[in-house]
């Protein structure tokens, strides 16, 4: 091959590169091993990690995954395509986009999803960008967050929102009920607000009062993002079908279906919203059309949006998707179907009810806050969590977010959460674990 | 002849279901009737089997780096090794939770923690953030380092960034979601950036330059040091687009060329599967001066103990940019990769990419295409300009690209970079054989021959994939991005 | 080939300008440009009462490959965006010069973007502006 092109070494090839700047050799990085080794260390390594009991929600839901779901994501047609550009190339992308794009448009009740983002997080700083860029009356460029918004997601869309000119204030939440206070609303109307968050159900896992938020931006002028669990989409109202007209735009992380936690991701984010928007929304879109012959086929559209054609113009700098994740999405979606998602919901519901129950029936563990939940609750504990979490740990049991760091005012409280993956023995399991804990904490003050 | 394959929800009957995927139905599990959704769940409802069958004749559809020679410029579609896959989905890694006690994580943490550090080495930086979820991310968190830092050191006038003309896409938007303005330089005829432009566009409002070395026209950037030199001294800083990374891997590294940033592409350098449009992972790396803005968490090690280091560890920090600690999947997969190849294979992932570009490039150049920059060296991708064929011969990259499909490859990349009409930016990557890039070659001189007598079937093309070519016009102007159940 | 009234008014950025009965400029995109950008999918155009600054980007044409700016020459109040855009975006492909008017401005006078005659603009759009 050298002779060919005419160079006499290897080390030839790389003659435009200034000797100065060359090197022999990577100090630093290990030796290759071979996949037998590599697979003992990480063995050894996952196995450290054990398989503890999981009590955290918190922006990431532990749900069965259906088997044939990762069966069928790993197969390399699929795992190893790149993105559709080439549309005849890749019709199965394309209609699994497209499939996705319908069932995340319909869970929400909105007209037009995206493709995926990266994550809830992201999806949230794209929406609050949206927003600004859609709203054409509104100069202000403020943006309300309820302070029952994952306060993750909040820095999040802070850091990448930033740059933009936005002005994000939070709003207060009611101590008892731990929803968004409606006086601190009532505060500002008719003020100049380009849009409000509202997530449902939200960080604290209490149902807000959408409709009342809706009124009131509605009333003000001010577009409404919604930040939705999926699985809760099952039970109660979609952004959609919220009230005065439903929301304008819909986001969270569709992690719940078919995404295993994997230790923090890869997960992935999805936005909806309504038709009058479309132009304005990030990421890319799948859309059906026919070939020459006149046979339906998919290809992406709206591509005039996204930075490989508009550059320093473009609604975000957002290249990938998370494609194989949304793959995984839709078929866990297929192989569920209405029938199953209604039942995993419920099943979550009433597998948290019964752990609010359990625990709170030990002595100095409290729920936080009355009202209805989905699948999350606050529970306060009498001294310092993080100990307790540790305790439980080592117990094979993870119990909970501690969540004082965030909200100070709440002292030493746990965000705990129980899906349809925990049976009513492992809430008993955890609810004498917490026993054993508390009761021995308490000894040793004695 | 296949009949198209319906949608989901036109597989769809009442009443079906793959029941042993739902839970035991219970009686209890209600929400208040004030919150209730109103409407049906309109999710398609099919048997296992149906589903099985129906996203397996789907990926049917597709071409994969598993099933086609796949030479995307840019996009460095190396073989993903299986292993990659197996081993970071491992249980104990698959089923934690991001927020569990560090104490239940220090084998993950032990295996990001070793990323980073073969991360830094191979890029010659001080310290990297496993965090942001892509590229783009990346990028984004490499713009808003540059700024802070200037803002931290009180500088509040530098507000623009320099970016070539021949920079990918996502470097201006990047500039412009920091809040930064676009200062466009030109590239040389013969590949380089023009420094005398450069020169003239460095003032006290620059505060820093986006590069690609090599470049996104496939060649490498002679003059970094120079570069390097000019924009420190004007007080700016320099930001490595790692999209490239694949060619100098253990033969250079950005930050002995002087760039304070870099962002790298786990999903093509190091081969993190593409899934049809993502996930991917934008580690980035720091010099010193930027040490003290990295994006949180990042992973640290105490004696024999590893933890997150956050927002009281780095309190310079942009912040966070992912809901937890970034794509952890995706980081492992990269992890067991770099374990597999070692300090050697770095070397050799350059040394292949770069040999398979330079034969390719040779053979096509005798086999009579124009190359971009005849002058040049290819690094591990190059650029053939197809405008004389256009010319003569009425066909467009375009229309290769799509007769390349009857062929059974995937084609280059055709729409990018701007700066060359009709262009394909090819890529091989140093995992596929000499008799496969033979075959390509072959197949490009077959599908030129045939322009020169029967351009319309060009024209036409594909004529053997599932699809013929698709009206985009169509698609965008009668948009139907969603199905929608027929109204009752 | 691409037409050029001569009768019209044109920028280097491949707007064109008549100057109506009453005043107002009608402003659209050329032949040349629509040729370049291809069939258009989208058109955006500003909303009546919008007070503009010469050079002001207020318009946005689509295709599938490219999506443009429209920069107004003129300052003045937008009395109108062409209605028609919004469902048959086409028009300014097939008659870029009459239906596929873009927006129509009441002049207010002060410094406009230079404008160029047919030949002049002709010139421009060969050497690839």
């Amino acid at each position: 091959m050298l002779d060919r092109i005419g160079a006499a070494s290897l080390e030839d090839l790389f003659d435009e590169i200034p000797e100065s700047l060359r090197i022999t050799s990577l100090p630093g990085v290990p030796d290759a091993l071979p996949e037998m080794d590599v697979a003992r260390l990480a063995g050894t390594r996952a196995s450290a990690d054990g398989r503890p009991l999981n009590f955290i929600g918190a922006g990431a839901y532990e749900h069965h995954i259906p088997a044939p779901v990762w069966a069928l994501v790993t197969r390399g047609e699929i795992y190893s395509a790149y993105t559709p550009y080439q549309a005849e190339a890749s019709q199965g992308t394309l209609q699994i986009m497209y499939e996705y794009q319908s069932m995340i448009a319909g869970l929400t009740a909105m007209d037009v999803s995206n493709a995926s983002l990266y994550d809830g997080a992201s999806a949230l700083a794209e929406a609050c960008l949206m927003a600004v860029r859609a709203h054409r009356r509104s100069k202000s460029a403020r943006v309300l967050v309820p302070a029952t918004v994952n306060p993750t997601w909040r820095r999040v869309a802070g850091v990448m929102t930033e740059g933009q000119g936005l002005r994000m204030e939070t709003l207060p939440y009611d101590a008892a009920t731990g929803r968004l206070d409606p006086a601190s609303l009532a505060r500002l109307a008719g003020e100049d607000v380009t849009a409000i968050v509202v997530q449902q159900p939200n960080f604290f896992g209490q149902l807000e009062d959408v409709d009342a938020v809706m009124r009131w931006a509605r009333a003000n002028g001010a577009l409404v993002v919604a930040a939705v669990n999926p699985v809760a989409l099952a039970l109660i109202a979609p952004p959609g079908e919220w009230g005065d007209g439903g929301a304008d735009i819909a986001v969270g992380d569709a992690q719940p279906f078919g995404v295993p936690l994997s230790s923090g991701g890869p997960y992935v984010g999805f936005m909806a919203c309504r038709m009058e928007h479309v132009r304005q929304m990030p990421g890319r879109i799948a859309g059906r059309t026919v070939d020459t012959e006149g046979k339906p086929g998919f290809t992406l559209t709206l591509q005039a949006r996204e930075q490989h054609i508009r550059r320093a113009k473009a609604t975000s700098n957002i290249c990938t998707n998370q494609g194989l994740l949304m793959s995984a999405a839709t078929i866990h979606l297929a192989l569920l179907g209405p029938a199953g998602l209604e039942r995993v919901a419920r099943a979550c519901v009433a597998r948290t009810a019964e752990l609010v129950s359990a625990l709170t029936r030990l002595p100095g563990v409290k729920s936080a806050f009355t009202g209805p939940r989905f699948h999350e609750a606050v529970i306060r504990l009498e001294r310092p969590v993080a100990p307790v979490l540790e305790a439980l740990a080592a117990a094979g049991i993870v119990g909970g977010c501690d969540i004082g760091g965030d909200y100070p005012e709440l002292g030493h409280a746990l965000l705990v959460c129980a899906t349809e993956t925990r049976t009513q023995a492992d809430i008993g399991t955890y609810a004498r674990a917490l026993g054993s804990v508390l009761g021995r904490a308490a000894a040793q003050e004695a | 002849m296949r009949k198209p394959e319906p949608l989901i929800f036109e597989l769809s009957r009442p009443g079906r279901g793959a029941t042993a995927q739902h839970p035991a139905a219970e009686a209890g599990g209600e929400v208040p009737e004030a919150f209730r959704r109103k409407r049906p769940l309109p999710l398609p409802e099919v048997s296992e089997l149906q589903a099985v069958r129906h996203y397996t004749r789907l990926s049917q559809l597709n071409f994969g780096i598993d099933t086609h020679f796949y030479p995307l410029g840019s996009c460095t579609m190396k073989y993903n090794p299986r292993a990659c896959n197996s081993l970071a989905m491992l249980p104990g890694f698959l089923g934690r939770h991001p927020l569990a006690p560090e104490s239940t994580g220090q084998g993950v943490l032990a295996c990001l923690f070793e990323l980073q550090e073969m991360l830094k080495h191979v890029t010659g930086m001080a310290g990297v953030s496993l965090t942001p979820m892509a590229g783009a991310q990346g990028e984004f968190a490499g713009v808003a380092m540059i700024r802070a830092y200037h803002r931290a050191r009180g500088d509040h006038a530098r507000n623009e960034i320099i970016v070539p003309d021949a920079a990918h896409g996502t470097n201006p938007a990047t500039a412009t979601m920091c809040g930064m303005k676009v200062h466009e330089i030109p590239t040389l005829a013969d590949g380089d950036v023009d420094l005398a432009a450069l020169e003239a566009a460095l003032s006290p409002a620059t505060a820093g330059i986006m590069l690609t070395n090599p470049s996104t026209l496939g060649v490498f950037e002679r003059r970094i040091v120079e570069i390097s030199r000019r924009v420190h001294a004007a007080g700016g800083l320099l930001y490595y687009d790692g999209a490239n990374l694949n060619a100098i891997l253990g033969k250079v590294r950005p930050g002995d060329m002087g760039f304070d940033v870099i962002h790298m592409n786990l999903h093509k350098t190091f081969s993190t599967p593409h899934g049809g449009g993502g996930p991917g992972s934008g580690a980035v790396g720091v010099g010193k001066r930027l040490l003290a803005h990295l994006p949180v968490p990042i992973v640290g090690r105490e004696g024999e103990r590893y933890r997150w280091l956050d927002e009281r560890d780095v309190p310079g920090t942009i912040g966070r940019l992912s809901g937890f600690m970034g794509n952890t999947g995706v980081l492992l997969r990269a992890w067991v990769y770099m374990r597999i190849l070692g300090a050697a294979g770095m070397s050799r992932v350059a040394e292949y990419s770069t040999l398979n570009a330079n034969y390719l490039l040779a053979r096509l150049r005798e086999a009579g295409f124009e190359a971009a920059y005849p002058g040049r060296r290819a690094s591990h991708e190059f650029i053939v300009t197809l405008k004389r064929e256009a010319r003569e011969l009425g066909v467009t990259a375009m229309d290769f690209a799509k007769r390349l499909l009857d062929h059974g490859y995937h084609a280059p990349t055709t729409y990018f970079p701007l700066l060359v009409p009709e262009c394909l930016l090819i890529e091989p990557t140093e995992t596929e054989t000499r008799e496969e890039l033979d075959g390509f070659v072959d197949a490009l001189v077959a599908i030129r021959n045939e322009a020169a007598t029967n351009a319309a079937a060009l024209k036409a093309a594909p004529h053997t994939m599932p699809v013929r070519r698709l009206d985009d016009v169509r698609a965008a102007r009668q948009l139907d991005v969603a199905w929608k159940p027929a109204a009752r | 080939m691409s037409q050029t009234p001569a009768d019209l008014r044109y920028t280097k950025s491949h707007e064109w300008l008549r100057t109506l009965p009453d005043g107002t400029i009608e402003i659209g995109i050329t032949d040349h440009a629509q040729q370049a950008l291809g069939d258009l999918v989208f058109v955006e155009v500003p909303e009546a009462g919008r007070h503009l600054a010469a050079g002001d980007a207020c318009a946005v044409v689509e295709s599938v490959k490219a999506a443009s700016d429209v920069y107004s020459p003129v300052a003045g109040e937008v009395t109108a965006g062409n209605p028609r855009l919004a469902t048959e975006p086409e028009l300014i492909n097939r008659d870029p010069y009459g239906d596929g008017w873009i927006m129509r401005v009441k002049p207010a006078g002060g410094t406009a973007t230079e404008t160029l005659d047919a030949a002049a603009y002709e010139g421009v759009a060969a050497a690839g502006g």
